[in-house]
């Protein structure tokens, strides 16, 4: 299949970008922050995403969606980090409706992936443990109580948690902490009895949350799959999320550059644009060869992911290792590049800086990345 | 693969014959490069089953499967050679025949060449019989290569060429050359430059290899003292020779860029492991050479996927003419890298430079020669150059 997009991708791409553009631009960002919004994102906004289609890209059409791939959930996501707008499309659209097409029964995903599909309710991810992503390493316990479960334990770093309808939470039902095998995935309305809720603030104005779970009862028919058999579905729902981290990503790179090579052909020093030094056009033209790197690494994970997901973990990590790696020079590069203004808050390539550091950490950072590829390559 | 159906027929027969037709000696992986097919009216195959392969290969037009068949080649559809590639490869098939002038001149002839000029020489580039090399660079015009002093003084039918070039590979082995010569000195730096082909049997041609820091001597000093050479060898237009030669090194920087991508057998780190040992789970027992192995991966990886995403923006026309530059640049670069990594993974074995365990040093020797990867054919910084001006356009560039 070709790495480029096809014409109805690229048809999505340019009204993603007009919309995102007009409705959701990093001014917007800038104004949740600044009115310290209990939600970090619009409510508004969330709806008209659903009106666009966004929501139900990854849902079939038979549950509401539009029944369509990770290409174009990468597509919109790219937009999303171009404009640094601010929704639960990649916690809910993507990675929780991933979590429930593949290890969902039909009558769960018929519960569960219309409301969805159509942004009334918000689902997210409940994995992460420590500071750092170890998705094997699981101690959040799920126990037998007649026929359902009770779960006991913490979770952080949900993205949008405090504003989620529902959680999927990944859970140990059997093994020990660092077992492979032994979890399952547990849908948790975030209002049940037993749920404390922090939300937290992040460096880049959006919310996750910190959530602890104090016996916590789910019914049997609310376990996405075998009880102790729920990796590979994780696995999953976690490369979506890595592929869609990865493509917004590169949209903020790709943004951070287009702002900073605008910049070089603007600004004077020494009685010169400053993009006439070699120094700075080397480093540019180094950077806008690592931003294409992290182009076609995206496009061939979204396409692996689409062709076979569960041959697709190793082009997955190269993605969101290299889209990782490229946003962190390009917006480290865009700051030094605007001088003194890309130090301060009024100037916006501190925000793509910001969001950034959130992408690289979550699902995995670069490091996570290549040391999975080294152990899925046998080294 | 989501082959058509028709090309899905294709990819059957190809396979089936490959399998008939590869002697199994061409399906092993190359030991060195000793085992490259060059080709040339002084070449000796190394072993029938190269020459073998290389006829069978070179009759079905298969040495060049994208050429048109009137000259040769194997007129196979842009898809259709990407299967024949996709399935030499799958059954490990070596190339038949490495060429100056498949990679490099013949693309140039097919657009600028006239069509007495194609018929002479092309299908002697497919069939091996002229092995052809390249004489650019000059003692005063690397980099700055449009400042070339070697002149053609035109002499009615013909010019006479005289002045020296660098660099030029295997000007000791090659049969014939193509070469930039200055046929106007009052015209403009690039303007006065015309692409020019002649045999080095010629009178008056001399060459003398240059030994590199490998060991080996790959290139030559290339003179040339009052060389006869007819004009009809002259390929485009009088004082038209930078055009000429701008397009083929677009093709040669494709080229240079894709040798990491060629060699590329088995993963790195699986390579690095075997040669370092494992611990106790598995993984490569030098943690830091680890995690730079996989690094290095993920960016080959991720360098691949461009090259494929180059070719798929070529065929629709979407491409940017001087990202070439940029496959240059970072393909150049990854070799390097690669070979940094393999020596830091042979340890002290990978320091023999003669031995026969080491196979002659061939680790070592390959190490120092992919150095000259970010100089020949346009050095790093100069591709970074041409990023800089032609795909981002700042000032002044």
């Amino acid at each position: 299949m070709a790495l480029v997009l096809t014409e109805e991708q690229t048809m999505l791409r340019d009204s993603a970008r007009t919309f995102l553009a007009d409705n959701a631009p990093v001014a917007q960002l800038r104004t949740l922050r600044d009115e310290r919004d209990g939600d970090g994102f619009s409510r508004p906004l969330w709806q008209r995403f659903a009106e666009m289609g966004f929501t139900g890209i990854l849902v079939p059409e038979a549950h509401g969606g539009l029944g369509l791939g990770h290409l174009e959930a990468g597509v919109v996501m790219e937009e999303i980090g171009r404009h640094l707008s601010v929704s639960p499309f990649l916690a809910s659209s993507v990675v929780a409706v991933t979590a429930i097409r593949a290890a969902g029964r039909e009558a769960q995903q018929a519960r569960w992936l219309p409301a969805l599909a159509n942004g009334e309710r918000i689902a997210s991810l409940a994995v992460d443990e420590a500071s750092k992503h170890r998705p094997q390493h699981i101690a959040l316990q799920a126990r037998r109580d007649g026929d359902g479960w009770v779960l006991n334990g913490e979770k952080s770093f949900v993205v949008c948690g405090a504003a989620a309808d529902d959680l999927i939470v990944a859970a140990r039902s059997a093994g020990e902490a660092d077992d492979a095998q032994g979890i399952g995935l547990f849908v948790v309305p975030r209002a049940a009895s037993g749920i404390e809720t922090e939300s937290v603030a992040m460096v880049d104005s959006q919310r996750a949350a910190r959530i602890r779970f104090l016996s916590v009862n789910v019914a049997a028919d609310a376990v996405l799959g075998p009880p102790d058999g729920g990796g590979a579905a994780l696995q999953a729902a976690l490369d979506a999320g890595r592929a869609a981290a990865a493509a917004e990503l590169l949209g903020i790179a790709d943004e951070a550059f287009a702002r900073t090579v605008a910049y070089l052909k603007e600004r004077k020093q020494f009685g010169r644009l400053i993009g006439e030094f070699q120094g700075l056009q080397h480093r540019a033209a180094m950077l806008y060869v690592d931003i294409e790197l992290a182009r076609a690494a995206v496009i061939k994970a979204q396409q692996s992911l689409d062709a076979d997901p569960a041959a697709a973990s190793e082009a997955v990590s190269v993605a969101k290792a290299r889209a990782g790696r490229s946003a962190t020079l390009a917006v480290q590069e865009g700051v030094q590049m605007h001088g003194g203004m890309g130090m301060t808050d009024e100037f916006e390539i501190g925000f793509f800086m910001k969001r950034a550091r959130v992408l690289q950490e979550l699902y995995g950072d670069a490091n996570f990345q290549a040391d999975r590829l080294a152990a899925s390559r046998g080294y | 693969m989501n082959d058509t159906a028709g090309l899905a027929d294709f990819r059957t027969r190809t396979r089936a014959w490959l399998e008939a037709n590869c002697p199994p000696e061409m399906r092993r992986p190359m030991a060195s490069e000793d085992d490259i097919c060059w080709g040339g009216r002084r070449w000796r195959f190394a072993s029938d089953a190269q020459r073998l392969w290389l006829e069978r290969m070179a009759e079905r037009g298969w040495t060049v499967p994208a050429w048109p068949r009137e000259y040769g080649g194997g007129g196979l559809s842009a898809d259709e050679a990407k299967v024949l590639a996709q399935e030499m490869r799958a059954l490990g098939c070596r190339l038949p025949l490495a060429s100056f002038g498949i990679w490099m001149l013949g693309p140039a002839l097919l657009k600028f060449g006239s069509e007495a000029q194609k018929r002479e020489h092309l299908p002697k580039i497919v069939r091996g019989e002229i092995r052809w090399c390249q004489g650019y660079s000059e003692p005063n015009a690397g980099s700055d290569l449009a400042s070339l002093q070697t002149r053609a003084d035109d002499r009615g039918d013909h010019y006479i060429v005289n002045g020296q070039k660098i660099w030029t590979s295997y000007a000791d082995k090659a049969d014939w050359i193509f070469c930039l010569v200055r046929t106007d000195s009052a015209a403009k730096k690039h303007t006065g430059i015309s692409f020019v082909l002649f045999d080095m049997a010629t009178k008056g041609v001399t060459t003398k290899p240059i030994l590199l820091i490998s060991g080996k001597s790959p290139f030559c000093e290339t003179f040339f003292d009052d060389v006869r050479v007819e004009k009809a060898n002259l390929v485009g237009t009088p004082g038209g020779g930078w055009d000429v030669a701008k397009y083929l090194l677009t093709h040669e920087r494709e080229m240079i860029g894709s040798i990491g991508e060629r060699a590329a057998a088995k993963p790195l780190g699986q390579a690095a492991a075997s040669l370092v040992g494992t611990d106790a789970q598995g993984r490569l027992a030098d943690p830091l050479l680890r995690a730079q192995m996989a690094e290095f991966e993920v960016d080959e990886a991720a360098f691949r996927a461009t090259m494929e995403r180059f070719g798929d923006l070529a065929k629709s026309g979407q491409a940017h003419p001087a990202f070439s530059s940029a496959l240059k640049y970072y393909g150049a670069e990854l070799n390097k890298r690669r070979h940094e990594l393999l020596m830091a993974a042979g340890g002290s074995d990978a320091l023999e430079w003669d031995s026969e365990r080491s196979n002659h040093g061939f680790a070592a020797r390959t190490w120092l020669r992919t150095k000259g990867n970010s100089i020949e054919g346009g050095t790093s910084e100069v591709q970074l150059n041409v990023i800089a001006k032609r795909i981002l356009e700042l000032p002044g560039a």
